[in-house]
């Protein structure tokens, strides 16, 4: 295991090597910075001072390691637009983003595993039916649409639920939480539902697909034949064989959450990461662009790890040491 | 659905006809099935069907901008679902734009199905050096997110909907390869494939008359989820000003546009393209799920 | 739950209560975040209306944009090299450190060495060669060459303190250490790129702003700005949507606030090019041999084929009026006898015809689809009007990040974009008709690098004309010039309009920017 741990680690390494090159060429791609930060009156000496002061005058392989000397001194660079630590920014929204993120993955699980399970068990009857057809909803409409949808609906009509922002925080180790006061809850409910929808869909129908597989296992069959009372049967047996395509999916998709919360954050004035990021790219705010990507690169490759071991001890028919070349 | 009490076959049994014989017992995925071929047969024959032709700007007229549904146009057409902004007539606009839509998202969903399965295969298959090299690079690109992936290759490429299918096709594959990959390391210790190796039958043979049909069933039920998320995503695109041009807009770009005007009450210019989307993936959906339960090996007795 | 019954009881008690005490708080939503509170940091217009809620200038701009007395009471001319200003007396920052002379003094020299500014304000204070403090409450600034603009370009330039601020990083701006200044306001909280929240100055010299508390929220999605307004969650958003103009007009809960902006939509061309033009080509798709659209009747045919009432009526939803030039009538240099190019759609043909294109030719039309209000939608509408008159026209929208700097290397034949004049029509000369000249510092945004010398030598007279009346009829008559010339072809003029509940009053701003001191209680019966 150490071994294996060790070596999934150095592979990461080189992914992320991999991804700043990547990342660092990419950003370069989209557009020129100082044409969107400058005033539109600057002259040229004012354009070239802007240019000098952004470090851009550089070619783009100097930029990169004056870029990888200072990340390998903890430093990715300073906003174009803030002027403060894109990593100091980051991480200043990240505690937003994470709570939404956790928020939607619970929403995502109590709603859609209940309801997977119920369609796997009684695949034929007509609640099943209509969760399956309600839950292709989830993934085919647009994150955008129903964010909006939902802010008319509750916000304006019903006067429910305050349509943006992100409410009262409480301070807890330094950060402000939302999750932590009624108010705050309250602002958060329909960003952290709107992130679910995709998720409960995805959460409904693999454990749908898992139950009805394991139903026909031997096992399964077994259990029941042994006289198992149906309830043991379902908790025990099956739900343990469907937990693993339910985590492996969620774990990737908490990273994707995380990533994707760019539309809601952005349709909720919801001030985490994914606003920040959006604001960051229309304004090519090159360094947080950046520090993001390698940001989240880093998380995706914490969690593949992680549910790679999960993943191990779940199901010890996977043998992730691979034999050797 | 499953009530497939092994039907009397009386002629020679080809995989294929068992296939569409137990397709064929779900009656909802064949009504399905129709309502796709409908829809494919509207998006591929949409300049015979479609009263105006919704990309020429010289037959578009602002001044019949955001007409009523049943209104008269200018031009003498009648506007069964109202016109956009533009003065393009929705009806034409959703038929054409069904088009690009299925374009993107069948197109993009079969191409990155197919890369992400034979890599994901053979990662499994192969393991070792080979695994590492192609699941290090599935990591990449997964942690890459999708929207910032996409914009950054549409601002590399350019809009069109050629690009928005490789951006997608480029964001999407690396799922199929990890799903693959997962269902195949599981599939490959089964006592089959030790009989198949022992026969020492060649690895392609393995891998796609053996393996493959095993690993199909998650295949489809990503796919089909992926050819929602990839017009959804196509969609998304839109509503942040990449994807598809504006003079040739998607089902999904129609909806951005038209969402604006929901609060003014013009709610055709976004509803209509919208119950299209919607019946279009729920077809495709259904479609999806009858069968992976008839592809599904372990699901027969 | 019982707490939000609570709430809403409370609320609602509020509300019953004398009227004043629900007025003491104020709820803003704007569409574009502030970045920074460091004033000199980053010319950007959202970060200038929250410097203008905490800090002060020497001359300040009204609702108008016209040049008022704020920290300076009064300025002129004494030579015409010297611009003396008189400052306000008893003034103090929000520290209670005294305004001075030197203050001001510190203020120019910080401008233009703010570390690490992505855009600067330097220029506003280039022209200035000496800084004389002849007293404590008075200033001369020595200029190269005699100046006119120079109070015009001094109501960008907030006050800093010598004393509060003689560690200036951007940063303790940003954190609140530093936002202290002698504006309406006081800085409570800087919640980045979500919100500020502000509490009256009450030793304000100027006029009292109504609200005690103001919480200054940054929603950027239209749709959600409104819904949020709507919804009550705020009572005062800026850049409505036009999309939603005609449901809120006729919402009894809300009311607008609007006036006409001083920002001009264009279409720019390409003069830069005698040969062909990348996006222009026969109706074959071969290019042309030579630029059609170095042709003046050919520049003309263009612009009268555009129906601009029609635009503003359609696409803009009212939200616009159509224009022949870049200021609106009652600006400083406003030409009063140029019109919006009349809709001649058959003039249009002949003119092309006898250019020798009496079949038209191809064109594509660029533009962004998320800057200006409704851009995609103009391009598109645009595109339908030269295609009638056989110009095909083919329309692209790009994120405006790619489309600026595409533009920017002169990659276009053809785009749609804006410009926010000063109230001064040197501004938009200097910038998008002046020749493209780095030692003038000129045609910075001629991105179709129009160039008319005698527009030029016209231009460098007026920038150092002293007597204003002689500098607005030389200003009108360049304008007339670039303008007959069709240097570009002007489209129409934005409406700035702002929504807010019944009992909050907005006051529209001309300069866009949305500042708390506009808003005020509705009088009460």
């Amino acid at each position: 295991m150490a071994l294996y741990l060790l070596r999934r680690v150095m592979q990461s390494v080189f992914v992320l090597v991999a991804m700043s090159i990547l990342v660092f060429i990419g950003v370069f791609a989209v557009g020129d910075p100082v044409e969107i930060l400058i005033s539109p009156d600057a002259d040229q000496e004012e354009k070239e001072r802007a240019i000098r002061a952004l470090g851009l005058d550089l070619p783009l392989w100097q930029q990169y390691f004056v870029f990888l000397e200072r990340a390998l001194q903890g430093d990715l660079g300073r906003s174009f637009v803030f002027n403060e630590p894109a990593i100091q920014l980051i991480l200043q929204r990240m505690p937003a983003t994470l709570e939404l993120a956790f928020g939607s993955m619970v929403i995502a699980v109590l709603i859609g595993l209940p309801l997977g399970l119920y369609a796997g068990l009684k695949p034929d009857s007509p609640v099943s039916k209509t969760i399956m057809a309600g839950s292709i909803l989830g993934f085919s409409l647009p994150t955008f649409w129903v964010g909006l949808m939902l802010i008319m609906v509750f916000a304006v009509q019903l006067g429910w639920l305050p349509s943006t922002g992100r409410g009262e925080t409480v301070e807890v180790l330094g950060v402000g939480w939302s999750f932590l006061t009624a108010n705050g809850l309250s602002h958060m409910l329909m960003p952290a539902f709107n992130l679910a929808l995709f998720k409960i869909s995805l959460v409904i129908r693999l454990t749908r697909a898992g139950v009805r597989e394991t139903m026909l296992m031997d096992y399964v069959k077994f259990a029941r034949a042994k006289g198992l009372s149906p309830a043991r049967v379902t908790f025990v047996h099956i739900f343990k064989n469907i937990l693993i395509p339910v985590v492996t999916v969620l774990g990737l998709e908490l990273g994707g959450t995380i990533a994707f919360s760019v539309v809601t954050e952005t349709i909720f004035a919801w001030p985490g990461m994914g606003k920040l990021i959006i604001d960051s790219i229309n304004v090519l705010d090159r360094p947080v662009m950046v520090a993001y990507l390698m940001m989240i690169v880093v998380m995706f490759v914490l969690i593949n790890l992680i549910v790679d071991i999960i993943y191990t001890l779940l199901d010890p028919r996977v043998r992730l040491e691979a034999k050797p070349a | 659905m499953s009530t497939t009490t092994a039907a009397p076959a009386p002629r020679v049994e080809t995989p294929f006809r068992r296939f569409v014989a137990e397709f064929a017992a779900s009656k909802v995925a064949v009504a399905a099935f129709f309502v796709f071929v409908l829809i494919a047969l509207v998006a591929i024959f949409a300049p015979w069907i479609a009263p105006q032709n919704p990309y020429d700007l010289a037959v578009l007229d602002i001044m019949d901008g955001r007409l009523e549904p049943g209104s008269v146009g200018g031009s003498g057409i009648v506007h069964w679902l109202g016109t956009d902004d533009q003065g393009r007539d929705m009806l034409s606009g959703i038929i054409y734009g069904l088009r690009i839509s299925l374009l993107v998202g069948v197109g993009s969903a079969v191409i990155a199905a197919i890369v992400g399965a034979v890599l994901g295969m053979l990662a499994a298959y192969a393991g070792g050096r080979t695994d590492s090299i192609i699941m290090r690079i599935v990591d990449l690109q997964l942690s890459f997110p999708a929207i910032l992936a996409a914009l950054m290759i549409l601002a590399f490429l350019g809009k069109g909907i050629l690009n928005v299918v490789i951006a997608i096709v480029v964001v999407e594959w690396a799922y199929y390869a990890r799903t693959v990959r997962g269902s195949a390391l599981v599939e490959r210790n089964r006592e089959y494939m030790e009989a198949a190796r022992c026969l020492a039958l060649p690895s392609h043979i393995i891998l796609f008359r053996h393996l493959l049909p095993n690993c199909l069933p998650p295949l489809i039920v990503i796919g089909t989820m992926q050819i929602a998320r990839a017009i959804a995503l196509e969609a998304t695109l839109s509503f942040l000003g990449l994807g598809v041009p504006i003079t040739e807009p998607s089902l999904g770009l129609l909806i951005a546009n038209g969402f604006e005007y929901m609060l003014s009450g013009k709610y055709w210019i976004s509803f209509y393209p919208g119950i299209a989307l919607l019946i279009t993936i729920i077809a495709i959906n259904l479609m999806g799920d009858q069968m992976r339960d008839v592809l599904n090996p372990r699901l027969k007795k | 739950m019982k707490r939000t019954i609570r709430l809403a009881a409370a609320a609602v008690a509020a509300i019953l209560a004398a009227g004043g005490a629900a007025a003491q708080n104020l709820t803003m939503a704007v569409g574009a975040p502030v970045t920074s509170l460091d004033p000199h940091f980053h010319q950007l217009s959202p970060n200038n209306a929250a410097a203008q809620m905490i800090f002060s200038r020497l001359v300040g701009t009204d609702a108008q944009s016209r040049m008022v007395p704020d920290l300076a009471e009064s300025w002129r001319a004494v030579e015409p090299t010297v611009w003396e200003f008189r400052l306000r007396r008893g003034v103090r920052f929000h520290n209670g450190s005294d305004f001075t002379a030197e203050d001001v003094a510190f203020t120019i020299e910080r401008v233009p060495n703010v570390p690490n500014s992505p855009s600067s304000f330097a220029g506003f204070v280039r022209p200035i060669s000496r800084i004389e403090v002849v007293d404590s409450h008075t200033l001369r600034l020595h200029t190269r060459s005699p100046y006119p603009l120079l109070p015009l370009d001094l109501s960008n330039i907030y006050i800093l303190d010598r004393e509060t601020h003689a560690n200036p990083q951007t940063e303790l701006f940003n954190n609140g250490t530093l936002a202290i200044g002698t504006g309406p306001f006081r800085l409570i909280r800087h919640a980045m790129g979500d919100r500020l929240e502000l509490e009256r100055n009450d030793s304000y010299y100027g006029e009292a702003p109504a609200f005690a508390r103001v919480n200054y929220r940054m929603i950027t999605n239209d749709s959600a700005r409104t819904a949020a307004l709507l919804a009550g969650d705020v009572d005062v958003i800026d850049q409505v949507p036009t999309a939603d103009l005609a449901r809120l007009r006729r919402d009894p809960r809300i009311q607008l606030a609007e006036v006409t902006g001083l920002r001009l939509i264009f279409i720019g061309l390409d003069h830069m090019r005698d040969g062909p033009s990348p996006f222009i080509t026969d109706h074959e798709g071969r290019p042309l041999e030579r630029n059609p659209l170095k042709d003046l009747r050919v520049r003309q045919a263009l612009s009268i084929a555009i129906d601009r009432e029609a635009l503003t009526s359609r696409v803009m939803e009212g939200s616009a009026t159509p224009a022949g030039q870049f200021l609106p009538p009652g600006v400083f240099s406003h030409v009063p006898d140029l019109p919006p190019p009349p809709f001649d759609p058959d003039r249009a043909r002949r003119l092309l015809a006898e250019a020798g294109y009496p079949n038209g030719f191809r064109i594509t039309l660029h533009g962004p689809n998320d800057r200006y209000p409704n851009d995609a939608r103009l391009i598109q509408a645009i595109g339908q009007m030269w295609t009638r008159i056989g110009v095909r026209t083919a329309v692209e929208a790009q994120t405006w990040t790619t489309f600026i700097a595409r533009a920017g290397r002169q990659e276009f034949s053809s785009f749609l974009i804006g410009w926010g004049s000063n109230p001064d029509g040197s501004h938009p000369l200097r910038n998008i008709i002046a020749c493209f000249n780095r030692d003038r510092g000129w045609g910075n945004s001629n991105r179709g690098r129009y160039c008319n010398e005698e527009i030029d030598r016209g231009l460098i007279a007026a920038m150092s004309e002293l007597d204003e009346a002689a500098r607005e009829r030389q200003l009108q008559d360049l304008q007339r010039r670039a303008f007959q010339d069709v240097a570009i072809i002007p489209i129409h003029i934005q409406t700035n309009i702002w929504a807010s509940r019944r009992g909050f009053v907005v006051e529209p701003r001309t300069d866009e920017q949305t500042v708390a001191q506009s808003v005020r209680p509705a009088a009460m019966r």
